[in-house]
């Protein structure tokens, strides 16, 4: 394996990549099992992915809420965070913003930020006492939010059953006022005048008519841009990710831990909450329903996250490719008639495979170390020899003998890192602490 | 009052019980020092294992195995992530609770015509069913052979972690894995056999639901049980009798939920919040003050210092 | 040598790599039965490796293990076990919340059938044992609750439990009082008369004289030959060990204190369980003076070091830097102050390790107007601050700044952390076990950089449980015990002895 090929393995990427085709490989070797064609479904799959312009628009409206919550999910987990509450923050956010839309009717310019807001707050709620109770009473984060995707879940259906909301003979609430879309051209669309200025324009009118499109993707978006850019290049981003690598280290440097773990859920649970109000506002019926069981858009939103390897931009493509499959696994169903759960086997093997994923990297450093020690036995039979480096024999080596300089730093930590992968370094190693 | 309170009792152990065999399941892995948020999944492939093995052989004790062994093969994957490959053990979870319902439902549709529940198959005995008593106050205690079995699991599992050796290395590796391996314990085959043990436990609690409160399989048969039965792990201090009383109270407060929402002076969806809002409060009250319980009941001598 | 049932061991062409890195380079052991054989070698030099491949921790590349004359493979610590040898770690591999029975006879119980535990019975064989050797140790007691010295009984026990007869001890007065370490080798030659045979790795030579017959010295992991103890003296050794003549005394210039920096009043400190930890403990540190923590690890330090830093409350008495008392305020605040601490704990608190190095340069100081505008950080700053700190502490690898500081050595990550320390041009520097687990060369550097601060006018203030250190680097030395301060002294004007005795908690006050 050539040196190129190594680096390009050490990469996250790359373990993102392997991950996706073993999810396919599992899904493969299931649907033959299973008495179906695998290559049949999967061109199914992709048909009902980006079969038609109408489709690739479908997968994006889907994917807007994944990014959204999965962003607000990696960037907890950043921050040593797991925010398995996304779900939650997600349904509060719809029924506030469900809730300010129905009752308020404003011009849209006040109406669309303060409906979004309203949602966005929702979240925050949720999120900061989920933090709030870990910093103050230290309350695994994972059992409060659990208890609060339940507490959401029925006070959604709660504000469904009340007669303000509930809009009869039906599950659901009244859609929130027509001020509050946020579709793009909502209403010109539909107007005779659109209708005739999109009647030349097949793709258009197929993708514009027949899909609630919206905006909600463009601002999710520029938030997970944002995100990573919060995290990567300021100061409370450093402060964060010093509080998720290592906590005590950061107390210990003058940093507040309490009130970042406090402001990450905030901002988590912010995202989740924006997310279910620019569902409200951007996709029919524009309201909420009664829940007999969890959406799961929060939820799948930490296998974005996951799928992505936490990255926030990273989730872009994530969410893009996990909403894909869930809205191309139906047609898989109509077409072939094989069970559209295939999806959720696929998708769960390829976070098991991310799980594994550090296995990727280790394997390429394995090899580009082994590689370093087999010149390193070269330079020393070449010693023993005689052989000078300059000699011919040694030329050939002298690339790789600069690759193996380089290697030593971490090859000569081995005693501790190769033998005791979850051992503290400094109670094995303690002997190879120093040269 | 009296058979109100039969029913509250009645009603408090059929929530508890698939909890109790979750809560147990984790407790198991955790103390061996493996993070297993995949509760969830392995109680949904028990719950459709046991519905197949009853529907297939007709015997619901060949069912309730099938769903041991179902659960114990998904808890496999998590500790082949776990321990053999040192994986993220919160993502490995996660992809169980995706993956291992996604493989009951398709295997369920294979099996059922594509439906996404089974026909109602042979459950376990009932241990206790008065409904035949008519109009007597017991006659709403209706309890099934579960019902007995998930207190007996915890208490030989207080016994199995306590008084026995297997018990006394299980603790030492959840503690000090790298003492446990000096003295010629091998850490990753003790983590190995409490993970797939907790998967088993996991699968006889999805069971519990479906071979003997529900009758058959369907998609929401298991939503969310797992993920109480985390909490009670945690709430139940990583103790199997902890655990257990942790779910006996989630399950009481389900039990007063039903009771409560007989009259309509509280909302029924309002109601239904108050099992976890009573979780959150009590983890206020009673656990988070005492977030490290090494030192739980150890009188300290002072000058031994 | 031939191999011969004269010798408990023998471990002959022994090498073991990791990686590219040669931690044993064909070592050779031969250890008499009923001896007491020291190995020495600096931090770093592979004795621990040799140990652990002795005890089936690792497996040899090459080479040959014999006991008592037989050549044996040994695969794992069972095997180890099984062959009669016992290791005490020199961290101590005990449970902390299980009795001294429990680990004692944990991977080896008493039980009756089915694995069902005789604890009733395990005690009485653990005290038939404590009896037999003498040892002062309570079976029931829970590890938590016992003394360090105590502690290391327990792990002793734990292998004569197992049967055997040759017992490695890693290091084991490491963590003891002159006293403790007095006993340890009262016991160690009661064990060689009742039939064992001790292996010790340590890195101090006067216990060698004290206590060894015979010794090895393996050097960056060669063999260097081995030697009577009773026809050398410590000098030679050392050279050795070093592979260079070395001076084991600290140079320094006298001290001139200036003005009172720090000053502790009436402290009182209670750990996380509320035990009473520091009990009234006075202190001064002037500028331009190091003054020296002398204590057994556990009276008080851990918690008088959080105190300052910050991390613990203060139930009553002052903190004072500069006469502005920060007791019971947050760890930035004392930052502000200009205190500055190099921690015990490297890893824990010292470094994000998964940080690159540079992020790490600028832990603490991140929030400085140098590093970025308004809320961004400027990473090419950041960088070039980073780079500066590498040429000048000469941390290696070189252009290390992008690398993640878990990757360095032991030796290099306590330079990005005295470097970042010192770079902040601190009033206090708080040095707590600077040199722990270093390599004579870092040792020697980290001291040289603690008297250059001194020298700019910091006060140093440094909590060691190396009495050596404390002694050889402090021009005031304050013992410590049961959470307060029992003696001051001026360096040089008193002996180890006596500071050892207060150590212990006895002598004059």
């Amino acid at each position: 394996m050539n040196t190129t090929a190594i680096k390009v393995l050490r990469k996250p990427i790359a373990s993102a990549i392997i991950a996706i085709l073993i999810g396919f490989l599992v899904a493969a070797v299931v649907l033959a099992s299973a008495g179906y064609d695998p290559g049949a479904s999967f061109a199914a799959l992709f048909s009902g992915m980006v079969g038609r312009p109408r489709y690739v628009v479908n997968v994006i409206i889907k994917a807007t809420p994944l990014l959204l919550c999965g962003v607000a999910v990696a960037f907890a987990f950043k921050v040593g965070l797991f925010n398995i509450g996304a779900e939650g923050q997600y349904i509060l956010g719809t029924i506030a913003a469900t809730v300010v839309g129905i009752t308020c009717d404003l011009p849209p310019v006040l109406e669309i930020p303060l409906v979004v807001l309203s949602g966005t707050i929702a979240g925050v709620l949720s999120g900061a006492l989920v933090g709030w109770l870990k910093a103050k009473f230290g309350i695994h984060e994972v059992i409060t939010s659990i208890m609060f995707n339940w507490i959401s879940l029925y006070l959604c259906n709660y504000v469904v059953s009340l007669d303000v909301f509930h809009q009869p003979n039906t599950t659901g609430t009244y859609p929130v006022h027509g001020s509050a879309f946020t579709m793009i051209l909502p209403n010109w669309k539909l107007s005779d005048e659109g209708q005739a200025a999109l009647a030349n324009l097949p793709v258009l009118r197929d993708v514009l008519v027949r899909c609630d499109v919206n905006v909600g993707i463009i601002v999710a978006v520029v938030v997970a841009v944002l995100i990573g850019w919060l995290l990567r290049r300021t100061k409370v981003g450093y402060e964060m990710r010093a509080v998720g690598l290592n906590k005590d280290a950061a107390r210990f440097a003058g940093i507040n831990v309490e009130g970042n773990v406090v402001l990450c859920m905030v901002i988590s649970g912010a995202l989740c909450g924006l997310a279910g109000a620019l569902n409200i506002t951007g996709i029919s019926p524009h309201g909420i329903s009664t829940l007999a069981a969890f959406e799961n858009n929060g939820f799948n939103g930490l296998s974005v996250a996951f799928i992505a390897g936490c990255s926030p931009v990273g989730c872009i493509p994530a969410s893009l490719l996990f909403a894909g499959l869930i809205y191309g696994g139906q047609t898989v169903q109509q077409v072939m008639g094989a069970p559209s759960e295939i999806i959720s086997i696929m998708i769960g093997t390829i976070v098991f495979c991310m799980a594994l994923g550090g296995v990727v990297p280790m394997l390429a450093e394995r090899i580009r170390r082994s590689r370093a020690e087999r010149v390193e036995r070269a330079r020393e039979l070449a010693a023993k020899t005689g052989a000078t480096p300059a000699s011919p024999a040694g030329e050939g080596d002298a690339p790789k003998a600069v690759d193996a300089a380089d290697a030593g730093a971490p090859a000569a930590e081995a005693p501790s890192g190769a033998a005791e992968p979850n051992g503290s370094n400094e109670k094995k190693g303690a002997d190879g602490d120093a040269r | 009052m009296l058979d109100n309170l039969v029913l509250v009792l009645s009603i408090t152990l059929m929530y508890s019980t698939p909890l109790v065999f979750g809560a147990l399941g984790g407790v198991m892995s955790e103390r061996s020092g493996v993070v297993n948020i995949g509760i969830e999944g392995m109680m949904n492939v028990g719950a459709f294992a046991g519905v197949a093995g009853s529907y297939v052989s007709g015997s619901p004790w060949i069912g309730l195995l099938c769903a041991g062994l179902a659960g114990g093969l998904v808890a496999l994957l998590h500790a082949v992530a776990s321990i053999t490959f040192n994986a993220d053990q919160t993502i490995s979870g996660v992809a169980i609770n995706l993956l291992a319902p996604g493989i009951a439902l398709f295997a369920c549709r294979r099996m059922f015509d594509g439906a996404a529940m089974s026909p109602v198959v042979n459950t376990l005995p009932k241990l206790v069913d008065a409904s035949g008593l008519g109009g007597s106050a017991l006659s709403s205690l209706n309890l099934d052979v579960t019902v007995l079995l998930s207190p007996i699991a915890a208490a030989v599992m207080w016994f199995a972690l306590y008084r026995t050796k297997w018990g006394l290395r299980i603790r030492s590796v959840g503690e000090h894995p790298e003492a446990s391996e000096t003295l010629g314990i091998n850490v990753c085959r003790t983590r190995y056999a409490c993970v797939i043990l907790s998967g088993v436990l996991a699968g006889f609690g999805g069971a519990s639901v479906t071979l003997a409160i529900i009758s058959q399989y369907t998609q929401t048969a298991i939503s969310g049980q797992g993920f109480i039965a985390l909490a009670a792990v945690i709430f139940g201090k990583w103790t199997p009798h902890g655990a257990y009383l942790a779910c006996l109270l989630f399950g009481f407060t389900q039990a007063l939920t039903v009771m409560l929402g007989g009259g309509s002076v509280v909302p029924t969806h309002i109601l239904a919040m108050l099992p976890y809002v009573m979780t959150v409060l009590v983890l206020v009250l009673f656990v988070g003050r005492s977030v490290a319980p090494k030192a739980d009941g150890v009188p300290y001598i002072k000058g031994s210092r | 040598m031939e191999a011969s049932p004269d010798y408990a061991v023998q471990m002959h062409g022994i090498t073991k790599a990791f990686g590219s890195f040669k931690a044993l380079d064909g070592v050779d052991l031969d250890v008499k039965r009923q001896t007491v054989h020291a190995i020495l070698g600096e931090n770093g030099a592979g004795k621990s490796t040799l140990m652990n491949v002795l005890y089936g921790l690792y497996q040899a590349d090459e080479g040959e293990v014999y006991l008592g004359g037989q050549g044996v493979q040994i695969q794992s610590p069972l095997d180890a076990i099984a062959h009669g040898i016992g290791m005490v770690h020199q961290h101590f591999m005990l449970v902390e919340n299980f009795t001294v029975t429990e680990n004692i006879i944990l991977g080896d119980e008493v039980c009756r059938s089915l694995g069902v535990l005789d604890m009733a019975r395990a005690k009485r064989e653990v005290e038939k044992i404590v009896d037999e050797y003498g040892f002062d140790v309570d079976p029931d007691a829970t590890i938590e609750d016992i003394t360090v010295g105590m502690q290391q009984r327990v792990e002793i026990l734990k292998a004569l439990y197992r049967g055997a007869d040759t017992l490695i001890l890693d290091e084991p007065t490491a963590v003891l009082t002159p006293q403790e370490i007095t006993q340890l080798i009262k016991i160690m030659h009661g064990l060689v008369a009742r039939g064992k045979t001790i292996i010790i790795i340590t890195h101090k030579l006067r216990e060698i004289m004290e206590s060894a017959d015979a010794c090895t010295i393996i050097r960056r992991g060669k063999y260097m030959g081995t030697v009577d103890v009773g026809e050398t003296i410590e000098e030679e050794l050392a050279s050795k060990m070093v592979g260079r003549c070395v001076t084991l005394s600290v140079e320094k210039g006298p001290a001139s204190p200036g003005e009172t920096v720090l000053s502790v009043k009436g402290l009182h400190v209670r750990d996380g369980r509320g035990i009473e930890q520091v009990c009234g403990l006075d202190l001064d540190v002037r500028a331009g003076e190091i003054v020296g923590i002398a204590g057994i690890e556990g009276n008080g330090q851990d918690e008088f070091v959080e105190a300052i830093d910050g991390l613990a409350k203060v139930d009553s008495g002052t903190i004072s830097v500069r006469g502005e008392e920060i007791q019971n305020t947050v760890p930035r605040n004392v930052l502000d102050h200009r205190v500055a601490t190099i921690p015990a704990d490297r890893q824990r608190l010292g470094l994000v390790l998964p940080f690159t190095v540079a992020e790490n340069a600028i832990l603490e100081r991140h929030g400085e107007k140098a590093f970025g505008k308004g809320a961004t950080l400027d990473y090419g700053k950041v960088r070039s601050f980073a780079n500066g700190l590498i040429e000048e502490y000469d941390i290696r690898p070189a252009g290390c700044a992008d690398s993640p500081a878990g990757g360095l050595s032991g030796g290099n990550q306590q330079k990005v952390i005295i470097a970042r320390e010192v770079s902040s041009e601190p009033d206090l520097l708080v040095a707590v076990q600077p040199t722990r687990g270093l390599d004579v060369g870092a040792i020697e550097f980290v001291h040289k950089a603690l008297i250059r601060e001194r020298d700019r006018g910091a006060a140093i203030l440094l909590i060691s449980l190396e009495l050596d250190e404390v002694m050889d680097v402090a021009d005031t030395i304050a013992v410590i015990h049961h959470g307060k301060i029992v003696g001051t002294f001026r360096q040089g004007s008193v002996s180890e002895e006596e500071i050892g005795l207060l150590m212990a908690g006895g002598g004059k006050r």
